[in-house]
């Protein structure tokens, strides 16, 4: 409804890159699902399936997790989250400290799986690896095109999701290993046929055994997102850092809740914006020096990784100082 | 057309018609009356709901849950009419079927695509005005500069042949026209739609584009299956339509507005890395692309009256763009102004794919420009061009002082 609820745009002094926890859902055994909301309840920014938020936890480490909700819902993202005991602290974080109220930062959400035209999709889960699959069968039934989804997982209890997932009857196969075994990728995928795109997502060894059941099959039918514990350059920064202007000659320091556009707009120095969520790349600044913690939905990993260039509207620092071309 | 009275107690009513040709030669009085009318007015002579403040256009700019475009962005409504041709993959779609053809023509006209056409563009943008100043120091800006620059450099980044480029503008401004009601301007242009847009197909086809172009990065899209074969040739169409004309009238407004404010060139000349926020400052001001329509997926609430589904919302850009409540003086061409967040591109999903293609045009035109000119007037009587979504000029006669 508009007038009431809505925002204004591009208002100075609010900080897109932060989310708040609404709701915290246990929904299989070691996995939660997230509600996550703009603080001031407005919109966030549009996703596509097989998008992934980068989520900042109070703990300082930054973990990626597929959307998983509703994009026609506008003001609030869901990701999925599976407690993984050897892991580096990120899931038993969030299972065993974040809690509804709590305020993480926020990148994203960029597509580095995005759901490509096809004729028809077999879509292969293990896991928490569902999570970006749940979107992409939605989109499936919304284009009425011919979709199957092939979901494993240790045991039932396990698995995530399938209460939503029995709406679609038998076009998704549930498998839990400890019933059915290892789950039968040939027997799924039937006969090569053009036209058709396999979307996997899941753990490694599923992934390479999907990569070996599809070889077969015409160039790019395949299409994966392996779950890479990749860790990011530097740490997130939760204190105060300073960006200098070199053209302009001028230092600011930008504080947490202050986007490094309204520091440097504070300054005097404007630089041409306009989405303000990091998405359509007016505000883009070259960066001379220091590291930037890329929040935007432009960037890939190579260009993040190059530290060239940012867009500050969102995006902020790893380092203790920036030097942007301004 | 069938009412006569307001569908809603208490909703402001207008019968003015914002494509007649008295509003398109000044549209600022209508734009003016309907912003103090209320958050939404009916246009009683087209049964279309009119926002033109800057808040609710905003909001319905970036909602496309409630307020879709595969409907149509035009007057006619596509659920019940029969488009004028087959609709745009990008304009005139919605999620999910906008993500593709929006995923791939968003990084093929990327920030960081075009920073290889910078440097050549800058120097295509020197040579064009020293052409221009070898000439005279009068001359009529819209032939000479809006639209000698973009249709020197942009066909070649898109990677058309050298026949034909001059259906361009034509082809372009029917298609604008066509998002109005079917008026004197739409029938002006019907006879020559078919032998235009015969011509703009061809050139969608992978072999009319040359290799390195915009088109070609298309086509190859297509091949690595991010886009279907069928789609590839209408998200060039897209191209060919939406990026000339406007980038024209775009380049034309920020002219006339430094012509027509001598300060504020001098401001440039000082500074001639203002000419960023000079451009957006004049697409805010003057706002090339006037409208656009949405159609309610859902009964929305706005301000107090409840619009029901299905119906056709026009949202008028360069009225918010001018909306007191969002911006301080707005009648005022400033450089000194952040016009960040202006809505003369849309905003949201459908935001101008090409935003950073017409930025680098005129970016390019304006240095060149403020190197060699030290002054700039009008000199002589200027005219518009009527256009239903755009607003334009046919001439702007002008003389320079040389630096």
């Amino acid at each position: 409804m508009l007038g009431v609820q809505q925002r204004r745009a591009g208002r100075a002094g609010v900080d897109r890159a932060v989310v708040r926890v609404a709701e915290k859902t246990p929904v299989a055994d070691g996995v939660v699902t997230l509600t996550l909301a703009a603080p001031d309840g407005g919109r966030l920014p549009d996703w596509t399936p097989g998008a992934h938020v980068d989520l900042t936890l109070d703990n300082g480490l930054t973990r990626q997790y597929s959307l998983c909700g509703d994009r026609w819902d506008a003001r609030s993202y869901r990701v999925g989250v599976l407690l993984e005991p050897a892991g580096r602290g990120g899931s038993a974080y969030v299972h065993q400290q974040l809690e509804p109220g709590h305020v993480v930062g926020l990148g994203g959400p960029r597509n580095d799986f995005p759901l490509v035209p096809a004729d028809s999709y077999l879509f292969v889960a293990g896991g928490i690896g569902i999570t970006p699959v749940l979107p992409m069968v939605v989109q499936a039934e919304l284009l009425r095109l011919d979709w199957r989804l092939l979901y494993g997982g240790r045991q039932r209890s396990s698995m995530a999701f399938l209460d939503e997932l029995a709406a679609h009857g038998d076009r998704v196969q549930v498998r839990p290993q400890d019933e059915h075994g290892l789950l039968d990728l040939t027997g799924f995928l039937g006969e090569p046929r053009p036209g058709t795109r396999v979307y996997g997502c899941g753990p490694a060894p599923l992934l390479t055994a999907l990569e070996g059941a599809c070889a077969g099959w015409p160039p790019r039918t395949l299409h994966t997102e392996r779950f890479v514990a990749a860790e990011r350059g530097a740490p997130v920064r939760t204190t105060p850092f300073e960006v200098e202007l070199h053209r302009s000659g001028r230092t600011v320091t930008v504080a947490p809740g202050t986007s490094v556009l309204d520091a440097i707009a504070g300054a005097g120095v404007e630089v041409l914006s306009s989405c303000r969520q990091g998405t359509c790349g007016t505000c883009e600044t070259t960066v001379l020096a220091g590291q930037p913690d890329h929040r935007d939905a432009l960037l890939d990993d190579e260009e993040r990784a190059a530290a060239d260039c940012m867009y500050p509207c969102v995006s902020r620092s790893c380092s203790d100082r920036l030097v942007l071309d301004l | 057309m069938t009412r006569t009275t307001s569908p809603t107690a208490g909703l402001p009513v207008s019968d003015a018609d914002p494509f007649g040709h008295e509003v398109l030669e000044d549209p600022l009085p209508l734009h003016e009356q309907l912003r103090e009318a209320g958050p939404v007015t009916w246009l009683s002579r087209y049964d279309v709901h009119a926002l033109a403040r800057y808040e609710e256009v905003h909001a319905a700019l970036v909602d496309w849950q409630q307020f879709q475009s595969a409907a149509g962005v035009s007057l006619s409504n596509f659920r019940t009419e029969e488009p004028w041709r087959p609709p745009s993959l990008l304009l005139e779609a919605d999620p999910p079927r906008h993500d593709a053809p929006r995923r791939v023509l968003t990084s093929v006209l990327g920030p960081r695509a075009l920073r290889q056409l910078r440097e050549r563009w800058a120097a295509d943008a020197e040579e064009l005005v020293d052409q221009v100043l070898a000439e005279g120091t009068e001359f009529d800006a819209v032939p000479a500069l809006s639209q000698a620059f973009p249709l020197r450099v942009f066909p070649d980044a898109v990677g058309l042949g050298p026949d034909g480029r001059e259906n361009l503008l034509p082809y372009g401004d029917h298609a604008f026209n066509a998002f109005g009601p079917s008026n004197d301007l739409v029938a002006r242009g019907a006879p020559r739609v078919a032998e235009l847009s015969g011509w703009v197909g061809e050139q969608c086809r992978r072999e009319s584009l040359a290799e390195g172009g915009f088109g070609a990065a298309i086509w190859a899209a297509a091949d690595r299956g991010d886009l279907t074969p069928q789609q590839a040739p209408l998200v060039v169409r897209s191209l060919l339509t939406a990026g000339v004309d406007t980038t024209v009238h775009g380049i034309s407004a920020v002219l006339y507005a430094f012509a027509t404010n001598p300060a504020q060139w001098a401001r440039l000349r000082a500074d001639p890395s203002l000419a960023r926020v000079a451009f957006d400052e004049a697409i805010r001001w003057e706002s090339p692309v006037q409208t656009f329509f949405r159609t309610t997926t859902t009964a929305v609430r706005i301000g107090d009256t409840v619009v029901p589904e299905g119906h056709k919302i026009l949202m008028f850009l360069a009225a918010a763009n001018r909306d007191p409540r969002r911006w301080t003086d707005p009648d005022a061409f400033d450089l000194g102004r952040d016009p960040s967040g202006h809505v003369g591109f849309g905003m949201g999903l459908h935001q101008c794919v090409g935003q950073h293609v017409a930025r680098l045009e005129a970016e390019s035109v304006l240095t060149a420009l403020a190197r060699r000119v030290a002054r700039i007037e009008l000199a002589g009587p200027t005219r518009r061009h009527h256009n239903n979504t755009l607003r334009a000029w046919d001439s702007l006669p002008m003389a320079v002082q040389l630096a």
